[in-house]
């Protein structure tokens, strides 16, 4: 039993909480919130890019770091602390984790190189409509090699240059790579609940589509990639709601009210605590989750479904609960608090919402229970 | 981070299982719940002294006081691994994780010598008397008096919440020596005979119908001082030692199974939307009981890792009992609904899995208060985690006779 970050883990974590505090400061934050034309931050992108985080978990091979899953968590947490306004999720936990499960030699020999040196960046094109991913609602279709259809919301879809795209080539839906830089690709840039990340609606008109991984796969690759981005998601989460918690902290030790401290009333201590249960309840579910990632358990479908759980609920409380504790100035557009209440609403939702994870774990539950 | 063993640990864990296997049997099933109130305090004292004398009672503890000079890692395996198997109630725990404790801690010699190896091999049990009517929370709050003369002391007051009592043959006895000072100076720690004339334990009649608590009355009982655990007035440093204890012991044991019995519940019950197994609010539920509860599990090894790796735990198993216990009560009374008009039936010959979930109704409203109520675990979690400022004290710079104390 070895269930913590390693020394050396420790210390790429409390470097990657030094760097992102220099780097990623709140006005770098609210520089992509301010500004409409701003998808991300190209500067944090490129200087993140520069620490080689993109490839930890990418092998020395295809031009990574190689240092495994449970160091890019660490690093995940810290992204997740400082709000970071990059399309790293999208390019890391969701694009080169599918090339890394279902890409040949040479998908992942052309395109791994390039998502490790940031020079490319990625995005996981799967829902067309509201509620949650299913096979039925794929109405994108490649034929001849080409891809026609409409995949909305995609996160980071204005800023990326290489999709994998959940589309139908027979009765079944199959992953496909695409070239977002081809004239038969249309995006249009959506107004968001979290204007910190990007997202836009991608219309294909016969654009090249090279398959990922086996022919009718493609919703099980999809949920087998969803699974491993929740873990890092969920480190991302824990992140942000650690420093939610903190927040709340702060400001329920300097705000005075009736005379005395607002943290020295129990309504207020007593949310506070419930912040810290729920926050070590997510964080310990994401470390099973990681060690399930790394080691490649069996367990991962349950552990990852149970680390998303764990940590949409608990940043959604933080968040929420953060904004209550700063009062009238939470609801303010200078206080921070709504960076957050906008983040675990992009962070809840980005990989399918909690509603669907706690679906998708009972089920899992009772395929266990069958099983033994 | 590795969630398997280490070989050192995978070898103790083998050892472990295979003296167990030959000396228990297996639970037949997670599902497997006990209906007894009582202990079988017969069959718990064996229990007690074969693992006492394998090594395997209080691991932690120096092999002079008759513990198995091991570390906490192991510790903690042990009790992973037997509570796999069908072992009697443990009535031992107050004693062996409270009580003698602070006397090893904080006492004398000769009281060190007399009373760890008796407690280790299941001898003697303790209980601590620590709660009045006056004060569960606020135990600072003790009015129990202890009045000298000379190397004699005459205890007179009441006690109340008292665990196993009813069975204890030592108390560990909070008093008030001196009520003309602030209340946490003028108290004292004594070790008592609970059969001696002047002790008069009567049986608390819990709302679940058991009697696992009591009241401990005391009237003219006269102590030595040579009983006294610390000094004259550092009787709330005392406690503190022994709640510190309480918070220092590690759970093994996991109580994650809960979810698996709605699981098997609702396989066999029909709602009028369709068997209950595909009620989707039934399922979300599901999900978040077995997420708390696998979060309590991964919690308690991470502060297992601590131990391991030889440093402090963090404070993150605080929160175990919070959550635990109103997972027991959500879930008790979930499964009730979906048993609908049968579920006020509490009877294990009709009721779905043997009662289990009319049992866990009734126990659950005491685990919510037992050892710490939800309001001041939360408080805890503000105060010594987080760093809150502590609540508005109206009684602390006061002499404790001058002290409202309402009814």
């Amino acid at each position: 039993m070895d269930f913590d970050y390693t020394d050396d883990q420790k210390f790429l974590k409390g470097e990657a909480r030094r760097f992102l505090e220099g780097h990623c400061g709140v006005a770098v934050v609210r520089g992509v919130l301010n500004d409409p034309a701003k998808s991300y931050d190209e500067a944090l992108w490129k200087a993140v890019a520069g620490q080689g985080w993109l490839g930890a978990a990418i092998p020395e091979a295809h031009g990574g770091l190689g240092l495994g899953h449970i160091d890019l968590a660490a690093i995940a947490e810290e992204l997740g602390r400082a709000l970071a306004p990059i399309p790293f999720a999208s390019t890391v936990y969701f694009v080169a984790e599918a090339i890394l499960l279902a890409g040949s030699d040479a998908q992942k020999a052309a395109w791994l190189p390039k998502i490790a040196a940031g020079e490319v960046i990625g995005c996981f094109a799967t829902n067309e409509r509201a509620g949650a991913l299913t096979e039925a609602q794929v109405q994108a279709r490649v034929e001849g090699g080409k891809l026609t259809g409409v995949k909305i919301p995609v996160t980071d879809g204005d800023a990326a240059d290489l999709a994998v795209v959940l589309a139908k080539d027979g009765a079944r839906a199959s992953l496909f790579l695409v070239d977002l830089h081809d004239a038969a690709v249309a995006r249009e840039t959506l107004q968001t609940l979290d204007p910190t990340r990007g997202v836009a609606k991608l219309t294909f008109t016969g654009a090249p589509a090279e398959r990922l991984g086996e022919a009718g796969e493609g919703l099980a690759l999809a949920e087998q990639v969803l699974d491993r981005a929740a873990v890092l998601l969920a480190f991302e989460q824990v992140g942000a709601a650690d420093r939610a918690l903190e927040m709340a902290k702060a400001y329920a030790l300097e705000r005075y009210a009736f005379g005395r401290p607002i943290g020295s009333y129990q309504a207020i201590k007593h949310k506070l605590a419930d912040i810290y249960i729920k926050n070590e309840l997510a964080r310990s579910n994401a470390y099973y989750g990681a060690w399930a990632l790394e080691s490649g358990a069996a367990e991962l479908p349950i552990a990852a479904a149970a680390a998303r759980v764990a940590a949409c609920e608990a940043l959604w409380f933080a968040a929420k609960e953060n904004v209550q504790t700063h009062g009238g100035m939470g609801y303010t557009w200078e206080v921070d608090c709504h960076l957050f209440y906008r983040r675990a609403q992009q962070l809840g939702l980005v990989a399918g919402g909690a509603k669907a994870w706690k679906e998708r774990l009972v089920a899992q539950l009772e395929r266990r229970n069958v099983a033994a | 981070m590795d969630f398997n063993d280490t070989p050192e640990e995978a070898a103790y864990r083998a050892e472990v299982r295979a003296w167990l296997e030959a000396n228990a049997p297996r639970k037949a099933g997670a599902a497997e719940i006990s209906h007894d109130d009582e202990v079988n305090m017969d069959a718990a004292r064996a229990w007690q002294r074969r693992k006492a004398e394998a090594g395997y009672a209080c691991i932690t503890w120096p092999k002079a006081w008759g513990g198995g000079g091991g570390k906490a890692w192991q510790s903690v395996i042990f009790g992973q691994e037997e509570s796999k198997f069908a072992t009697p109630g443990n009535p031992f725990t107050i004693g062996l994780g409270m009580c003698v404790p602070t006397i090893l801690t904080v006492g004398n010699e000769a009281d060190k010598e007399r009373f760890a190896r008796p407690a280790v091999l299941g001898e003697e049990i303790w209980c601590q008397l620590f709660s009045e009517p006056s004060g569960g929370s606020d135990a600072a709050a003790a009015r129990t008096r202890a009045i000298r003369n000379g190397d004699e002391w005459t205890i007179n007051g009441q006690k109340v919440w008292t665990s196993g009592a009813h069975f204890s043959d030592f108390g560990l006895l909070l008093t008030r020596t001196d009520p003309d000072v602030p209340k946490h100076k003028g108290m004292t720690m004594f070790w008592i005979d609970m059969r001696a004339p002047g002790v008069e334990v009567r049986p608390i009649h819990q709302m679940s119908g058991a009697s696992n608590f009591n009241e401990v009355y005391f009237t003219d009982l006269k102590i030595n001082d040579a009983q006294r655990v610390g000094e004259v007035g550092e009787g709330w440093k005392v406690a503190m030692v022994t709640l510190m204890n309480e918070r220092l012991s590690v759970g093994g044991g996991g109580s994650g199974s809960g979810h698996g019995r709605v699981l098997k519940l609702a396989s066999d019950i029909a709602t009028l939307a369709g068997p209950a197994i595909k009620d989707s609010g039934l399922r979300e539920k599901i999900a978040d009981w077995f997420v708390q509860a696998e979060g309590l599990k991964y919690t308690t090894y991470r502060t297992m890792t601590a131990l391991s790796r030889g440093q402090t735990p963090g404070p993150e198993n605080s929160i175990a009992k919070v959550v635990s216990a109103s997972v027991m009560q959500d879930m008790a009374n979930a499964a009730l609904e979906l048993e609908d008009e049968y579920g006020i039936i509490n009877d294990p010959a009709y009721a779905p899995l043997a009662a289990a979930f009319q049992t866990s109704l009734m126990a659950a409203p005491g685990l919510r208060i037992a050892g710490g109520t939800d309001e001041i675990l939360r408080n805890i979690i503000a105060e010594r985690v987080l760093g809150l400022p502590p609540d508005i004290r109206l009684d602390k710079d006061v002499a404790f006779k001058d002290i409202p104390s309402g009814r």
